[in-house]
């Protein structure tokens, strides 16, 4: 994985920059020892790994500012961290640059259930706002299976989503404001307990920006009452596309159900023997729908999705019978990656989006190609939006398995784009994906997307390598003219 | 007249816009011109561009639920084709031409630059939310695109909700894709009589916090009709409403008798909700939509009502205020944003005069950070300033 060249003028300067950054952040908020520095030096993408100039952790928004600040000033490179859960290398340190990490931004603000809202810093963590207020019967709707270390910063910077997200949307969907600190320092607050921007959607835009655009220094978000019931069924059906038929069929009946995800038969089985969860083994393709409501309305349901799920060849209906199986069912799912990880020395995430339609098609063209290549991969994902997660088993300390693997990855996401879908349904660009970026857009499109990057941050210093292909220094951007889709400079360096 | 382009294809748009750049001519960018009434007033300008003759559904897959269309396509065309399939679009956009009296249909292109949504907001998200990809032609004639088909998507940054309430500032919209929903199989309201403004409030702020499927929220007070009503909208399958609204009336005990609204009846009352019917004349009146956290709302109502003579009502559970006010001296402006001014909403003039338009902010005037970054992004969509410049903020 190509980044940018390291900065030997800035490296030279380390230790005025940590002097620095100590003014700032005085006693143990900064770490420059290795030792310190080690469990930072990557995120859940752990192939690549890579150890900052300095960790800095910062307690206010003042000092935020004041750290971008001085970076700015000095042309220093910043990667910000929540909770270190992005797949995608999102939060992954440069070499010549600061790690920001906002793990001490952890306190819940304030809950304010008139308008149904909670006002937390970025360090909390996407279950800790529900802990907040579940005793008052709220909850916040967006459920990454990574939410007991994932922070609501991060969240907000990868879009995050969960199981429950076709139901209710994701991180953007149920985020009202934030305030934000730009790259020359400047203390902004987007958005607040209200609906809509007054003026351009900003909090849109940040959302999904991957650290690229601000530093997040305090969210808001919106807190729902608790569904009085919810029920999972569980489906098993003798092929994976029986399993992936009912979803669609599902949705095209007009049921949107909570949550609806598929395991393959080899998932089915490593997350049967992680949890005992009493998944039947001998499905080729299992569905998790979850249906929610009152319980009229959810017996209602359970009985439409068995009967669509019956036409489809299901050959195992079982239906939760209380929130204790409930969960159980859940449990498999929700342990499937670890799960999967007893059985590989090594899995790569991929999280490719396409239309649900297509599920069939692209499931049978992933087997192809995972034949082709000699890697075996894993289906567990979020059927109901189309969502995939397919996992390559791999062993990294093999140079061409990783090589292989890499390659299978880049062709099922091609696939993917070749359906209509795209690269990432909800883990992100980061460096993973980086390199794909033009099979989904052409330079045009990423030109656009730059020069808003640009707006925010001329000098490319907040979380630079991540996201786009090329680097193209701003006042260039403001110029160029591209014809036929072709760049005038198609040789100058990517960065 | 104003001399006008008519594209009929995305590449006939971005051609006519690389010529409007290349001599620095400003346009002004229309669907049908239902809403041309709206912002801040763009006179003197030779040239105007119409998406007219783009219209037409690109994409619709019952199944997938979801639907594409060109921008000059008329709503009501995409409301046909997808109560054919019993769905519809989720955000249930307003009509404008109740409150600008005009006739031209209303362009789905100009819903999307307007982020235009009506009471379903407050559950199933606006016409932002709803909208998952966009092709546009920018003031370069560069055609972008961003988001797609699909439900979920984080690739790149994400410009669809930028441009989604840009007023056609930023880029001219080729395509707008959204996902859409089936139509709830019942629908039906519950009200409540004789409350004021802060105990309204209070009651629909317990049905939201409620599971029951709510799926609207609004307080008519007693100046606009004979009486006041608070009602709540129920939408779902048959047993979910008929349960929502025997518990909601449990609910509600404490504030009073509640009432069903069923059929045609809880239909049209929603329909005025959603365009501002109550305000709609006399025409000479502003009009101003104040965004704001629900429980503030009275008291901002209360403190505006000392100051000016308004009409108004409540909409999203009270987030969402309607005011009706003379159209003289700034037409309640300072009254208005002074009154908003401690609760981080945001106040826009939607109707009012030319002259008072172009006195005036129309849209909230923006801190100066964000006003930064609004003129930095104007710049990197339409360096020469070709697209509808003005029509937002002074030099946007
Ligand atoms: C086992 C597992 C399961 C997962 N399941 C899901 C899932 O179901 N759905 C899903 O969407 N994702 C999932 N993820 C991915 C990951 O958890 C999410 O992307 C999450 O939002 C990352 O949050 P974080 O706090 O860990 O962010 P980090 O990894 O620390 O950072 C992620 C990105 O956000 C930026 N960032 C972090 N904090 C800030 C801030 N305050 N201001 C600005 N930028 C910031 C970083 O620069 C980086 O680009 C999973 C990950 C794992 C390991
Ligand atoms: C000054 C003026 C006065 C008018 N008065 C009347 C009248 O009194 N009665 C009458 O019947 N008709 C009138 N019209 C014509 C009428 O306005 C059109 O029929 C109507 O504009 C179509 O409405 P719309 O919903 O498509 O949105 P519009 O009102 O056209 O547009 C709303 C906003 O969205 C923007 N927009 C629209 N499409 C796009 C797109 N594809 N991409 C980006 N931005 C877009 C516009 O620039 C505008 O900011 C008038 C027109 C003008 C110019």
């Amino acid at each position: 994985m190509e980044m940018p060249p390291l900065d030997p003028a800035i490296l030279a300067r380390r230790s005025d920059i940590v002097a620095a950054l100590r003014a700032i952040v005085p006693g143990e908020g900064v770490i420059d020892d290795l030792d310190g520095m080690r469990p930072y030096e990557c995120d859940a993408l752990s192939a690549y790994r890579q150890m900052p100039m300095v960790v800095v952790l910062p307690e206010t928004a003042a000092q935020v500012a004041a750290i971008l600040r001085y970076c700015q000033d000095n042309k220093v490179k910043v990667v910000p961290r929540g909770g270190g859960t992005s797949l995608s290398g999102g939060s992954m340190p440069i070499g010549d640059g600061i790690l920001l990490a906002m793990g001490k931004f952890n306190r819940v603000l304030e809950i304010d259930y008139a308008n149904r809202c909670a006002r937390v810093q970025p360090g909390v963590t996407n279950l800790g706002v529900t802990k907040a207020v579940e005793h008052e019967g709220f909850y916040y709707a967006p459920d990454p299976s990574s939410q007991i270390a994932c922070s609501i910063g991060g969240n907000v910077a990868e879009n995050s989503g969960g199981v429950h997200c076709l139901k209710y949307g994701l991180t953007t969907n149920n985020l009202l404001g934030i305030e934000m600190v730009l790259m020359n320092g400047e203390i902004v607050r987007l958005g607040g307990k209200h609906l809509d921007a007054g003026g351009y959607d900003l909090l849109g835009l940040m959302t999904g920006s991957e650290g690229l655009l601000g530093v997040v220094t305090e969210v808001t978000v919106r807190l729902l009452r608790k569904p009085s019931t919810a029920r999972a069924v569980l489906l098993g059906f003798p092929t994976e596309a029986g399993a992936a038929d009912c979803v669609a069929a599902v949705i095209a009946s007009g049921i949107i159900p909570g949550g609806m995800e598929m395991m393959d038969k080899d998932a089915t089985k490593c997350a049967e023997a992680y949890v005992g969860a009493g998944y039947p083994l001998d499905a080729e393709g299992l569905l998790i729908v979850e249906l929610d409501g009152p319980p009229v309305e959810v017996d209602y349901l359970v009985e439409r999705v068995a009967d669509i799920a019956k036409g489809r060849g299901a050959t195992t209906i079982r239906v939760s019978h209380d929130e204790q199986e409930r969960v159980l069912f859940w449990a498999g799912r929700k342990a499937a990656f670890p799960a999967v990880g007893q059985i590989s020395p090594d899995y790569m995430c991929l999280d490719g989006s396409v239309p649900r339609g297509k599920l069939v098609e692209v499931l049978a063209e992933m087997r192809r190609l995972s034949k082709q290549y000699g890697l075996r991969v894993v289906n567990v994902f979020h059927a109901g939006d189309g969502n995939l997660h397919p996992l390559i088993l791999f062993d990294a300390n093999d140079p061409d398995e990783l090589r292989r693997c890499e390659e299978l990855g880049a062709d099922i996401l091609r696939l993917c784009v070749r359906v209509g879908g795209v690269l990432t349904g909800e883990h992100g660009v980061g460096i993973e994906k980086r390199d794909l970026m033009g099979v989904q857009f052409t330079e045009i499109d990423l030109d656009q997307q730059m020069r808003v990057k640009c707006a925010f941050d001329p000098d490319h210093l907040l979380n630079p390598g991540k996201v786009f292909p090329q680097l193209r220094r701003c006042a260039e951007l403001g110029r160029l003219v591209v014809t036929q889709n072709r760049l005038p400079f198609p040789d100058i360096p990517r960065f | 007249m104003t001399d006008c382009y008519k594209p009929r294809d995305e590449c006939g748009l971005s051609s006519a816009i690389k010529d409007a750049a290349t001599a620095k001519m400003p346009l002004v960018v229309r669907g049908a011109g239902s809403k041309s009434a709206m912002g801040r007033p763009l006179g003197g300008y030779a040239m105007s561009l119409t998406t007219e003759r783009m219209r037409g559904v690109s994409l619709y897959e019952p199944t997938e639920l979801v639907i594409g269309a060109l921008p000059g396509t008329p709503v009501s065309e995409i409301d046909r084709m997808l109560a054919k399939h019993n769905q519809m679009l989720p955000f249930e956009p307003m009509d404008h031409r109740v409150l600008f009296g005009t006739s031209a249909e209303p362009t789905i292109g100009g819903i999307v630059a307007g982020n235009v949504s009506g009471p379903r907001r407050i559950a199933v998200g606006a016409c932002r939310d709803s909208l998952i990809g966009v092709r546009l032609v920018t003031g370069r004639g560069d055609v972008v695109k961003s988001g797609g088909r699909v439900m979920k998507n984080v690739t790149g940054l994400d410009l669809v909700k930028l441009n989604c309430g840009a007023w056609g500032t930023l880029g001219v919209l080729s395509e707008v894709i959204f996902k859409v929903l089936p139509k709830p199989a019942r629908s039906l309201s519950v009200g409540l009589g004789g409350m004021n403004d802060t105990t309204a409030i209070a009651a629909l702020t317990a049905a939201l916090g409620s599971s029951f499927a709510v799926s609207a929220a609004a307080h008519i007070p007693a100046s606009i009709g004979s009486d006041s009503t608070t009602i709540v909208r129920l939408e779902g399958s048959d047993g979910s409403v008929a349960y929502g609204a025997r518990e909601l009336a449990k609910l509600w005990r404490s504030f009073g008798r509640a009432e069903l609204i069923e059929g045609d009846e809880s239909a049209n009352l929603w329909l005025r909700v959603r365009d501002a019917h109550w305000l709609a004349q006399p025409m000479d009146r502003s009009i101003w939509r104040l965004s704001l956290a629900p429980s503030k709302a009275p008291h901002v109502l209360a403190d505006i009502r000392q100051k000016l003579g308004v009409r108004y009502f409540f909409d999203w559970g009270g987030g969402l205020v309607w005011l009706a006010v003379v159209d003289a001296d700034d037409a309640g402006a300072s009254v208005v944003r002074e009154a908003m001014a401690n609760t981080g909403g945001h106040a826009t003039l939607v109707r009012a005069s030319s002259e008072m338009r172009h006195r005036i902010d129309v849209f909230e005037p923006l801190p100066p950070a964000v006003l930064k970054l609004t003129q930095e992004i104007k710049k990197c969509f339409d360096p020469d300033r070709v697209l509808n410049f003005g029509r937002m903020y002074a030099g946007i």
